[in-house]
């Protein structure tokens, strides 16, 4: 079977490993960082203008993927709510001695409740683990677009992207 | 009997048609927008979803808040909208260009001295057994209903066809309260952008490429389907047939753009299958090879919003400019900064082969019997 996300819609390891959007290792070790899942040289560029910091550069042509500036990026996960494609995660690697804090856009409701144990999904939707609901991030700027923190175990800091749909009571 | 003659007639208030008006009216023109519809807008306010593109395309702005802005500027720019009134003829007159339309049940035309085609495309449809049991539709329409009218009109939903249409319409199902079952794309990679794919597996939809629909089963309405796998030669593998159970079957594989008009009017055509079929010839202006007509959006060659209201704006200028509202110094950097917006639409992957499409049917324009 073919990998990658022309074939799957799930971004391969190789292919998030090739990409400018997403920070070294080390960077991951000093604190929340974006991370930018952008893999497709599509026209868009919302991401550059968002972040505070002038931590993304998207450029010339508009097709070009964005590039993360690691030192730049302060992890404060303004530019999540404006990816057209919700495509950029916040990822605080060391949130705790055993749990990572995930954050990610959610457009579904009913939204879960700060303090929920939920069940917390991979890139394909499969089940991970559980995860704690930190925090729901709602702003009217963000226009509809809520984002939800989890806390994960740690190891799984690349791998949690979402968290199961809640079933309406 | 005389008839009213105004300086341009725009038909259809979608993306297109509203940029177009804009120009015009800028310019200082009077432009009259017609559209069959009981509202304006065209497909933007079932956008539900943020817009990719730059900043001067509005990106990261919700569909039906760029529809909900172009209104505006229409209306600030005092054009005039005429709405449940559907164009039915175009005829050519030694005094412009004569438009018939409907309007309160009575047969009622304009004259315009330029008018502007902005009529869309229609969805495709798919034929297989078992496509005429009602839960069968376009996926067009399953996002009228859910996002216009708030109607859901399936718990579970098989989507056919990977391109946006049917991935972002997945994701929109799943937002109104549906299940998506797993979408199906017969061609052997997924045909939209890998982020709305991303959606819509994080959400566990799952995406089968090489795969057609064989038929739909049920008694009042669908209730199962059959998918088989395709080999690269897109022939049914025997043995890999499945069914799978939904009440919903949303078809999303393409569009054809709706030219019904541009033929009445007696404008060239030519055939680019990538643009979505038939398409009337239009030059770096938009003009059709039929003076004073122009065409703007999906009706020259299936796109997206973005580049219909670059369109529209394009033709708006070079309508203007035919009106002699514009000297050619004026409209000319209008245009270029048009064109260098939409080029910079048609990069990248998917990009590419719209680009390659339009530089040929300008080869196309140059090259005709004008």
């Amino acid at each position: 079977m073919n990998e990658g996300v022309k074939f799957s819609g799930i971004p391969s390891a190789q292919e998030l490993a090739a990409i400018p959007g997403i920070a070294g290792p080390e960077r991951f070790e000093q604190g929340p960082v974006a991370v930018i899942e952008c893999v497709q040289e599509i026209p868009c560029n919302p991401c550059e203008k968002a972040c505070p910091f002038g931590a993304i550069t998207v450029g010339q042509p508009i097709t070009a993927l964005p590039v993360l500036d690691e030192e730049k990026c302060t992890g404060c996960g303004v530019c999540l709510a404006k990816c057209p494609g919700l495509a950029i995660f916040r990822v605080h690697k060391n949130y705790t001695e055993d749990t990572a804090l995930v954050e990610f856009p959610f457009e579904y409701l009913p939204l879960p409740r700060e303090g929920d144990t939920v069940a917390c999904g991979g890139r394909d939707g499969a089940y991970v683990c559980d995860g704690k609901v930190l925090k729901i991030n709602q702003s009217k700027a963000w226009d509809g677009t809520t984002l939800v923190a989890v806390a994960v175990p740690k190891q799984y800091y690349m791998t949690v992207r979402t968290i199961g749909k809640k079933k309406e009571d | 009997m005389s008839m009213r003659k105004v300086q341009a007639i725009v038909i259809g208030a979608g993306p297109a048609g509203l940029a177009a008006c804009i120009e015009i009216a800028k310019a200082g023109g009077k432009a009259v927008l017609i559209d069959e519809n009981a509202k304006p807008g065209g497909q933007l306010f079932k956008q539900i979803h943020k817009f990719f593109g730059s900043r001067e395309h509005r990106a990261g702005v919700r569909g039906y808040d760029i529809g909900n802005q172009l209104l505006q500027e229409t209306e600030d720019l005092g054009v005039e909208v005429f709405l449940d009134s559907p164009v039915y003829g175009l005829f050519r007159d030694p005094r412009g260009i004569m438009v018939s339309y409907m309007q309160d049940g009575r047969e009622r035309a304009l004259l315009g001295e330029t008018v502007i085609l902005a009529t869309g495309a229609a969805e495709n449809a798919l034929t297989f057994p078992g496509s005429t049991l009602p839960g069968v539709m376009g996926a067009g329409c399953a996002q009228t209903m859910i996002n216009v009218n708030r109607v859901l009109p399936g718990k579970k939903v098989i989507m056919v066809g990977s391109g946006n249409v049917g991935l972002i319409v997945s994701y929109q199902l799943m937002q109104a309260g549906a299940e998506v079952a797993a979408l199906i794309e017969a061609a052997p990679s997924i045909g939209g952008y890998g982020v709305h794919a991303g959606k819509i597996r994080r959400a566990g939809v799952p995406i089968l490429v090489g795969h057609t629909i064989k038929r739909a089963m049920g008694r009042d309405q669908v209730e199962s389907v059959e998918i088989i796998a395709l080999d690269e030669k897109f022939q049914e593998i025997p043995g890999t047939e499945q069914i799978l159970s939904c009440d919903t079957v949303c078809i999303a594989i393409g569009l054809t753009p709706l030219t019904e008009l541009a033929w009445l009017a007696g404008c060239q055509f030519t055939f680019i299958p990538s643009l979505g079929g038939h398409i009337p010839i239009h030059d770096e202006n938009m003009a059709t090879t039929v003076s004073g007509l122009y065409v703007a959006g999906d009706i020259a060659g299936a796109e997206e919003a973005s580049t219909a209201m670059e369109e529209g704006r394009l033709a708006g200028i070079a309508a203007a400019e035919a009106l002699g509202l514009y000297d050619e110094a004026a409209a000319a950097p209008l245009k270029a900064s048009v064109w260098a917006r939409m080029d910079a639409l048609r990069t990248g992957p998917f990009g590419q082969k719209r680009h390659e499409a339009k530089a040929l049917m300008l080869e196309t324009a140059k090259g005709g019997t004008k």
